[in-house]
């Protein structure tokens, strides 16, 4: 046998490192035993708990709308930003806008939610607009940074496109509108449901920035969380962390799935 | 007869580039038109003004007499076969050939009759629901042609027709791209760089170098009569020497070859410079000297190609200059090998004089 | 509609909402961070003094960012993120360049799946995963109650609230962050470049040193740049798995937020944040604008 290398030794152990934390909370989360360390034997009795959590289930359900209706706000609008930056050349302004929207990516959560909060306090303020915030200021912010991943996407898929479809499409007497919704939106839709996807995720893992722009009565689930873990570890905390990894595998798999399809169609190079 | 397109003066520069520079050019009805040139000649750029799909800086473009310059690609009724033939790929065959006509809001039989009549023009109905990845080469070049005819459209611009396609296909389907052309009665104007390609398709041939079109004109006469030195040497293999006119009159000399020759063609005044040029497979070869009243130099191979139906030989001549033979293979044909002495001698009329 | 037109129409909504949500903030940010703190709401005084609607006067103090820079809280918490976020930087780095080599060097057919298996990590909730860490490392978690059953230790060793756990915590969250642009680059590397190395007599580690370290170089680049920037400014690592003298700056501005309502101060921090990591901002945005047009 031929003996590993180093790099694969690394590429395990890395591996090991990112998973094996995971599997341990999702083993711990049928776990009988209210004490989190010690094993008493298999049970659902956890989930059973979750379930009659309102608490949970209201901040979940305000994770869920505030993630779907950002991640459609996102993939539109970083379709277009994306758009625009495959495909317009320079234009006024161009870096100025390519920075703002990639900025987003990196920047702290701390300052995103921070400024955000700022202004809206101020929009309130002087124009009455957003009173008391709520699930749409979370939305807002999440579409905001949402749209720098989409715009990145869309953008290097359309990179990545020879524009000759697009101008054959024009050639055959298609119009602006038309070649960009029969042609270069079925060709860039893997691009836009990964970023749609991305979007919902990040939006339904923030705690940060949705501490800072929610309102009193919406509290979104990564906030119920974090106060949770800050009282210490919980068996019920074991079992929504299983499901909230579960769930993402499964929409992960699905996408995956799905973008199979896409990926037939693309021509052979 | 009114030229299906009519290019009239037009320039186009990307940046500091100036890709076309004050093309004029009309395509007639019916005629195949090759624009050939080396890469970066601006052919493609010229098409593409053609097409709509880059707007002229200068000039003016007309199709069938309308002025089409600042018009829309989707509004100009020619239509292109793109070099990677740009299949939609995420449509059938048939769905690509119909696109085109939905958008001229063809609908119902009428559709399914144009798409079905246009995919039989290129022998591709059993093929009509496959994907484009799904493809040969020269289906996908099939399915391209037949989305650009469905449309009818007044002339068809094809650029590069034969990159995409393997070597042993190419001759086959520029026969078959001609016979459709015939058939169908609508002009074709074929970017290409392959001299050979031009020939064999086109029925007039426009070459062009770095912007400009030097010459239009049916492939032979551009072969046997180029209108300058860079047209002779881009369009296939051609020995090329500097001359100047003779005293005598009617003379020209040629000091490379150490020659002074009677040519039946109007000359400037003595002592003018020029060039003449001499086709290589218009040069005859052999040991022994030629007979009277023809050209004749002697000298020595230098090397020799064999290339199957001919060989080339170089010829190095008590000047030092190179002479290009090409010489048919067959029966009886005297082979020669490096270091023979040899004698090549022409007809006069074979040299073509140019401008220095 | 003409083309210019047609443009205008596609740029004018991620324009507007560029404006109004990122630009905009911060120029609110900068304004409140020149006002004074006070019981009210909001609890800031105005930074324009009006009297039926007409600015009289204006209202700015320095006082924030006097209190910013002379503050040894904060001045102390500014370095000590920059140094975590340093360190744990290097630490994601070496164990990320391995695995992404691994990965650009495994067989074609096997790319795709350990690149997902990287990737997979990052898709799954970020609190879930520092939680996770947080039930193998307490007193009473996972690793403590193995080493002691193997009798290595006789008392939990204290994992949790450390800075090691801190550095864990980074390395651990954005490990994927380092490995996918180290991977895009590696991959691209023609690996007919190290076997000319090694045909020009290169043994394996001088070629590596030589040919493979200096190509991927971009890769590292932006991949230390998408951890160190976040990194500085993280709030749930170090609260989470930090101790009380794990000071940063996500922190204390949190605290400074949401404890001590003082929102001029928390703006004060936050423009001094942008200040320190504007640069290394501009030189990501410089580097995958380079990688975009090579593309």
């Amino acid at each position: 046998m031929r003996r590993p290398s180093g790099t694969t030794i690394a590429l395990i152990a890395g591996l090991a490192f990112l998973y094996v934390p995971l599997a341990v909370v999702i083993g711990y989360s049928f776990n009988a035993s209210k004490l989190v360390t010690v094993w008493t034997g298999f049970s659902f009795t956890w989930y059973g708990a979750l379930l009659a959590d309102e608490q949970i289930l209201n901040a979940a359900r305000n994770s869920l709308i505030v993630a779907f209706t950002s991640a459609t706000l996102a993939a539109v609008l970083g379709t277009m930003a994306g758009y625009a930056f495959a495909r317009f050349g320079r234009f006024r302004g161009r870096n100025l806008l390519a920075g703002s929207i990639a900025a987003p990516l990196v920047m702290p959560d701390v300052m995103t939610g921070l400024s955000l909060l700022l202004l809206f306090v101020a929009l309130e303020q002087t124009f009455a607009w957003l009173p008391g915030r709520g699930l749409i200021t979370i939305i807002i912010a999440h579409a905001g940074f949402a749209m720098a991943y989409v715009t990145v996407i869309v953008r290097a898929r359309l990179i990545g496109m020879e524009r000759d479809i697009e101008e054959a499409a024009a050639d055959l007497g298609a119009k602006p509108m038309t070649v960009f919704f029969g042609i270069t939106l079925p060709m860039i839709r893997p691009a836009v449901m990964a970023g749609w996807l991305l979007s919902f995720v990040l939006s339904l893992d923030d705690l940060v920035i949705a501490s800072f722009v929610s309102g009193p009565q919406s509290t979104t689930l990564p906030m119920v969380v974090f106060s949770s873990i800050r009282l210490g570890v919980s068996p019920k905390i074991n079992a929504l962390a299983a499901i909230l990894i579960i769930v993402t595998l499964v929409l992960l798999a699905l996408a995956a799935w799905m973008s199979r399809g896409a990926l037939r169609m693309r021509p052979a190079k | 007869m009114q030229p299906v397109i009519a290019v009239e003066s037009v320039s186009k520069s990307f940046g500091a580039v100036t890709a076309v520079n004050g093309v004029t050019l009309d395509v007639r009805p019916n005629e195949c038109l090759a624009l050939l040139g080396p890469s970066g000649c601006g052919k493609t750029t010229l098409l593409r003004l053609i097409a709509g799909l880059e707007a002229a800086d200068r000039g003016r473009i007309l199709i069938d007499g309308a002025d089409m310059t600042h018009a829309a690609p989707y509004a100009r009724p020619v239509n292109m076969m793109f070099q990677s033939y740009a299949l939609f790929p995420h449509m059938s065959v048939a769905d690509n050939v119909a696109f085109g006509l939905k958008q001229d809001g063809v609908k119902g039989d009428a559709l399914k009759a144009r798409v079905q009549d246009a995919l039989a023009a290129v022998e591709m109905e059993a093929l009509a629901q496959r994907m484009p990845a799904q493809l040969s080469g020269g289906q996908k070049q099939r399915a391209a042609l037949a989305r650009c005819l469905a449309k009818r459209p007044r002339a068809l611009l094809l650029d590069e027709p034969m990159a995409a396609l393997d070597k042993h296909l190419r001759e086959r389907t520029q026969f078959e791209l001609m016979a459709l052309r015939k058939r169908l009665g609508i002009a074709f104007v074929v970017v290409t760089h392959d001299q050979s390609e031009a020939m064999a398709m086109a029925d007039r041939v426009a070459v062009m170098d770095a912007g400009h079109v030097l010459q239009v004109a049916a492939p032979r006469e551009m072969y046997e009569r180029p209108a300058s030195r860079r047209v002779a040497q881009f369009f296939g293999d051609i020995n090329v020497w500097s001359a100047v006119v003779g005293l005598a009159p009617g003379t020209v000399d040629i000091p490379d070859l150490r020659l002074a020759v009677r040519i039946p063609a109007a000359l400037p005044s003595a002592g003018s410079p020029l060039s003449v040029a001499l086709r290589p497979e218009r040069i005859a070869i052999a040991r022994d000297p030629a007979p009277m009243g023809d050209c004749s130099v002697s000298g020595t191979i230098e090397d020799a190609v064999y290339l199957g139906m001919t060989c080339t030989y170089f010829v190095t001549l008590s000047s030092g200059a190179v002479v290009r033979v090409t010489a048919q293979n067959g029966e009886g044909a005297q082979t020669f090998s490096r270091g023979d002495a040899v004698h090549l001698s022409w007809r006069p009329a074979a040299l073509t004089v140019l401008a220095a | 509609m003409n083309a210019a037109a047609r443009r205008r129409a596609v740029l004018t909504l991620p324009w507007l909402w560029t404006a109004l949500f990122f630009l905009l903030p911060f120029a609110v940010v900068l304004k409140i961070s020149f006002a004074e703190s006070q019981l009210s709401i909001p609890p800031y005084t105005a930074l324009f003094e009006r009297v039926d609607g007409v600015i009289v006067g204006l209202r700015a103090t320095l006082a924030n960012y006097r209190m910013v820079f002379t503050d040894s809280l904060y001045v102390t918490a500014y370095f000590s993120s920059l140094k975590i976020a340093a360190i744990a930087t290097l630490l994601t780095l070496l164990l990320g360049y391995p695995m992404a080599y691994g990965i650009a060097r495994a067989p074609a057919s096997h790319r795709v799946l350990l690149l997902v298996l990287v990737m997979l990590p990052f898709w799954t909730s970020f609190l879930v995963r520092i939680y996770a860490w947080i039930g193998l490392l307490r007193p009473t978690g996972i690793i403590n109650a193995a080493l002691e059953s193997l009798g290595f230790i006789d008392a939990p060793l204290a994992l949790l609230n450390t800075p090691g756990a801190v550095y864990l915590g980074i390395v651990y969250a954005y490990l994927p962050f380092m490995v996918l642009p180290l991977y895009a680059r590696l991959e691209r590397l023609d690996p007919a470049l190290l076997e000319a190395a090694a045909d020009l007599g290169a043994k394996p580690w001088r070629a590596f040193l030589h040919v493979t370290l200096p190509l991927s170089r971009p890769g590292i680049a932006a991949g230390c740049l998408l951890v160190f920037i976040p990194a500085v400014g993280e709030f749930v690592i170090p609260e989470l798995l930090g101790g009380p003298d794990t000071l940063m700056i996500g922190k204390v501005l949190w605290n400074e937020f949401f404890s001590n309502r003082d929102w001029p101060l928390s703006a004060a921090i936050t423009v001094v944040l942008l200040m320190v990591l504007v640069t290394p901002i501009a030189l990501l945005q410089l580097a995958q604008s380079r990688t975009l047009r090579r593309a």
